[in-house]
């Protein structure tokens, strides 16, 4: 096979020297050694430079409503204090919107319209003296309504943008006509990211007005653009740079912009290096979540369970500004369907606009919302007709001649069915249904539910020009390999994956392959790293770059030594010319001295994709990544206390890269969408405060929560698609494998109720919840 | 101000601090250790814990002035040398981590969990111990294996008692 246009000569499955030494092994995580003696370093760690002036934000004490007044002199005169800055002083645009919509301010003008919105930030000495200045302010907020629920931006048709259907057939006529019908509303808790490091900036000012900024973003390209418009520069005034963050999950893809925007501006006004970090307070108030929505839905199926219509609409929650909610719920239409063929749907998208913190991407960028839909009336139909629920699922799976999604793309890779058995036999469903059919017979307050629920999730960006990228890749005169590349690290591995990928290129060991910064001095205009895609599209990049470099070199040793390029290997640090071995140095040196370049950048388009938004149709995803989950759960009637006693995942990560990386994601992935639906649940009050904003009271799963018994199998396979050496992306679809644990709960509720009471259970399922929905079904009771 | 003087990872230092200082701040700002990192600032996740007089505390809620003549440990003060102690060991080993940010924080109080249980532990107290230690990432799942798998290999080295 000679490749695509995209991949040039490289064939994306095949090793020019025929094995893989680095991929495919469990390497280590690149930063692990640094990482556990503490030298591994984030923005707050990197020393600053002197006079580095510390930041902290004036925040909006109202939800909405016109500034009438702001008395800033206290603050001003406070000890310690530098500068007090305001939209006034911004010299460029007070504007930061991911997608231009205008919506975005760095720092509130003339009204709020969230509690905790930036209205003016303090520069002084330390931390703590511009911490304490910055409550001296008067901020007086003129009275007004603010929209604080998805219901009341319905009843005040407040949106942000048009609403988005993806429908096939005629859901309408098809729920009149079919066998039966149900109905019910669904609400879907939001998600704060809490990402272990909060948003961090040092911005530096350079000669020229020229600004560098050292960010923790997944989008240092946004960071970039997003400091150049603030401080009115042309982008190549500005460089933006990320080693590492702790932690991401999509919180500080488009919303790392403004902390780097503010701490910008502060240096420029102040002409000093300015540093800011959000305390953690601060940044679950300021900064957006996973969109929290209401789903309402219709269902028709047959007697055995076969649905015929779906008609499911979703109000979205998301917030006050655009950002990046239109791709977000556009992934929650796009996932509705999840593994399932429904003959007659309808996802259909409200994109409430309400006076709330920016909702934004968050692992799985809305798909888990539709997913969990499907999966809830999926758990309400077995309970009405008494099917069990896997068997109801199994039915309805995409197969074939029932192969094409809502949106006109065939699901060529269907591997749902397979991976739907191999969890079911991993996991002893069948004997374990009876034992806890059994139990429950005898045990009234402690119940146990089983689950096991599938996951398809589409890979690209749905925004297609984002799926390209860039790296850049140096050898030096010793053999050493500087790789750099426009992908981000936040702990998932990607660092290490792109380097395995590389160090085979040259046939060299790992560890001759420097992994650098991102910058985006280096390899501009990124797409984030997000969308599950960071090691399909950089390690592709930087593949090429390599394999630009190697084919030179072998050009080169090919006249050298008087061979020919096919004869020629590069392996074990060497590069074998017929039986003749060179070591990879040498040659390196010895192209040197014939003047042959030894950098070069790569570039990497997904092929195939193209989606039609006007029409809803066209194959938007690459691939699709599957995976199931069994979960057996415990829940106390009396308390509504949860337990998650045992749980089993088949997951498919194609042909893996690396298999300890991948579970790693695998395991951390359902853990997090676990605490989404169990245990992390977000409280406003009436003024718009948010009252969960730190741990005491927003609870993330602890090392108790996760079972003992939690077993992962990679699934078998290759991706069918020309992807990196036939592997799949991973950073997503493991977070909505957690939906079997929502379904265990469902499961144990449902046995106390007759089929003809529906369980109204929300998501989260956090105690409360469960006891509101055993509550109601006992009081249902005929 | 009042000064302080303590012994931290095994070297004499003393400054000037404001009474209110606190401990993690001292450290990472004062002393330039920056591996102690600050996740919540509010006694929740652990990730500022170190070890003063042989004791797991959490560093962002413990004043300096409080460990005046103490000695402290950092995770920086866990090597000896080049040589990873055998917990940190089992972190890099077992893929105890991935974003990293909680693991100087999980190997302090990991270390200080096999001290208190004279190495013997298994993996529900592992569970129920850690509760204090938020990860956002892992899961946990592989950080529990590296805490049992450490607390192992100090033991087989006799370094429970030692430290
Ligand atoms: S920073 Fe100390 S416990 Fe979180
Ligand atoms: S590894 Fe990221 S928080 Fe634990």
């Amino acid at each position: 096979m000679s490749g695509s246009p995209e991949t040039g000569t490289l064939d994306p499955q095949v090793n020019t020297t025929g094995e893989l030494r680095s991929v495919r092994t469990s390497v280590r995580h690149d930063s692990a050694a640094k990482h556990v003696s503490g030298a591994a370093l984030y923005v707050d760690d990197v020393g600053e430079p002197a006079g580095t002036l510390q930041i902290a934000i004036g925040a909006s004490p109202a939800a909405k409503g016109p500034i009438v007044g702001l008395d800033l002199d206290a603050v001003r005169t406070a000890p310690g204090v530098v500068a007090v800055v305001t939209a006034a002083d911004i010299p460029g645009h007070n504007e930061i919107s991911p997608v231009g919509a205008g919506d975005d301010p760095l720092l509130a003008d003339t009204k709020v319209l969230f509690h905790g919105q930036p209205v003016f930030i303090v520069a002084a000495e330390t931390r703590e003296a511009a911490r304490r200045a910055a409550l001296l302010a008067t901020i007086r907020i003129g009275e007004a309504e603010p929209l604080l629920t998805v219901e009341a931006a319905e009843a005040a048709d407040s949106l942000i943008s048009p609403d988005f259907n993806i429908v096939r057939g005629d859901p309408g006529k098809a729920l009149e006509t079919a066998a039966n019908r149900m109905s019910g509303n669904f609400p879907i808790g939001g998600q704060e990211h809490f990402y272990l490091e909060g948003q961090a900036a040092l911005a530096i000012p350079q000669e020229d007005g020229d600004m560098f900024v050292l960010t923790s973003t997944q989008h240092p390209s946004e960071v970039q653009k997003v400091v150049a418009e603030v401080l009115g520069l042309p982008i190549n005034a500005v460089v933006s740079e990320v080693r590492r963050m702790g932690g991401g999950f999509g919180g500080k893809e488009s919303q790392a912009c403004q902390w780097a925007g503010l701490a910008a501006l502060a240096a420029r006004v102040t002409g000093r290096p300015c540093k800011l970090r959000l305390d953690r307070d601060d940044d679950m108030v300021m900064t957006g979540k996973r969109h929290d929505m209401l789903a309402r839905w219709q269902v028709g199926y047959d007697d055995d369970g076969m649905l015929e219509a779906a008609d499911i609409t979703f109000l979205a929650k998301c917030g006050f500004s655009t950002d990046l909610s239109n791709s977000v719920i556009d992934r929650t239409a796009f996932h509705t369907d999840n593994a399932y063929f429904v003959p007659h749907i309808a996802a259909r998208t409200k994109r409430m606009r309400t006076n709330t913190v920016s909702n934004t991407a968050f692992r799985g960028f809305g798909g888990p919302q539709g997913m969990l839909a499907i999966e809830h009336v999926m758990d309400q139909v077995a309970h009405r007709l008494r099917i069990d629920p896997f068997d109801l699922r199994m039915r309805n799976l995409y197969g074939p001649d029932r192969d094409v999604t809502p949106y006109g793309m065939t699901v060529f890779d269907n591997i749902a069915p397979e991976v739907m058995e191999k969890t079911e036999a991993l996991s002893g469903y069948r004997a374990r249904r009876r034992e806890i059919a059994e139990h429950n017979a005898e045990n009234p307050f402690l119940r146990k539910g089983l689950a096991i629920t599938p996951v398809k999730f589409g890979i690209s960006f749905t925004a297609t020009h984002l799926n390209q990228a860039g790296a850049l890749v140096h050898v030096y005169t010793d053999g050493s390999v500087h790789l750099n590349h426009g992908g981000t690290e936040m702990g998932q591995g990607l660092f290490t994956k792109v380097a395995q990928v590389v160090a085979d290129e040259f046939g060299i060991d790992l560890d001759k392959v420097k992994i650098t910064a991102t910058t985006t001095a280096k390899v501009p205009n990124t797409s984030p790293t997000a969308a599950s895609s960071g090691t399909d599209l950089n390690a592709m990049a930087a593949r090429i770059a390599a394999a630009r470099i190697r084919e030179r070199l072998t050009d080169f040793a090919a006249e050298t030594y008087d061979s020919v390029a096919a004869d020629i290997r590069f392996r074990d640090n060497q590069v074998f010319v017929g039986n003749r071995a060179v070591g990879f140095a040498d040659l390196v040196r010895q192209a040197y001295m014939a003047r042959i370049s030894l950098s070069s950048t790569g570039f990497y388009r997904t092929p195939k994709i193209h989606w039609d938004r006007e029409k809803g149709q066209g194959r938007p995803f690459f691939y699709f990544a599957y995976g199931a989950s069994c979960s057996e759960v415990t829940i106390d009637t009396l308390t509504g206390e949860l337990r998650v006693d045992r749980v089993d995942i088949v997951h498919d990560v194609g042909k893996s890269l690396n298999p300890a990386i991948d579970i790693g994601q695998i395991e951390g992935g359902f853990v997090q969408g676990m605490g989404w639906l169990t245990t992390e649940e977000l409280v406003w009050d009436a003024g718009g405060r948010l009252r969960t904003h730190a741990p005491s009271t927003y609870k993330i799963p602890t090392s108790s929560d996760v079972p003992a018994e939690f077993n992962v199998h990679l699934h078998d396979g290759i991706n069918r698609e020309e992807a990196i050496y036939g592997s799949k992306a991973v950073g997503e679809p493991p977070l909505m494998l957690a939906i079997s644990v929502h379904s265990a709960i469902f499961d144990a509720i449902a046995g106390l109720a007759p089929p003809v009471v529906a369980i109204p259970l929300d998501a989260p399922a956090t105690p409360e919840a469960i006891l509101r929905a055993v509550t109601a079904v006992r009081e249902a009771r005929p | 101000m009042p000064k302080v003087s303590m012994t931290v990872n095994g070297q004499a230092v003393s400054a000037d601090v404001e009474a209110r200082t606190l401990l993690v701040d001292f450290i990472r700002e004062q002393l330039r250790l920056t591996g102690t990192h600050v996740g919540c600032d509010t006694s929740q996740c652990g990730a500022c814990v170190v070890h003063v007089d042989g004791r797991a505390l959490k560093s962002c809620t413990t004043l300096a002035a409080q460990c005046e003549g103490a000695s402290v440990t950092t995770i920086e003060g866990l090597a000896k040398g080049d040589d990873l102690h055998p917990m940190q060991e089992a972190f890099r080993e077992n893929h105890g981590l991935q974003c990293g940010f909680c693991t100087p924080g999980m190997i302090m109080s990991a270390v200080d969990m096999v001290k208190r249980h004279g190495g013997k532990l298994d993996e529900q107290t592992i569970r129920h111990e850690l509760e204090g230690n938020l990860c956002r990432c892992t899961g946990y799942h592989n950080i529990v294996k590296a805490i049992a798998a450490g607390s192992e290999a100090m033991t087989s080295s006799g370094r429970v008692a030692a430290e």
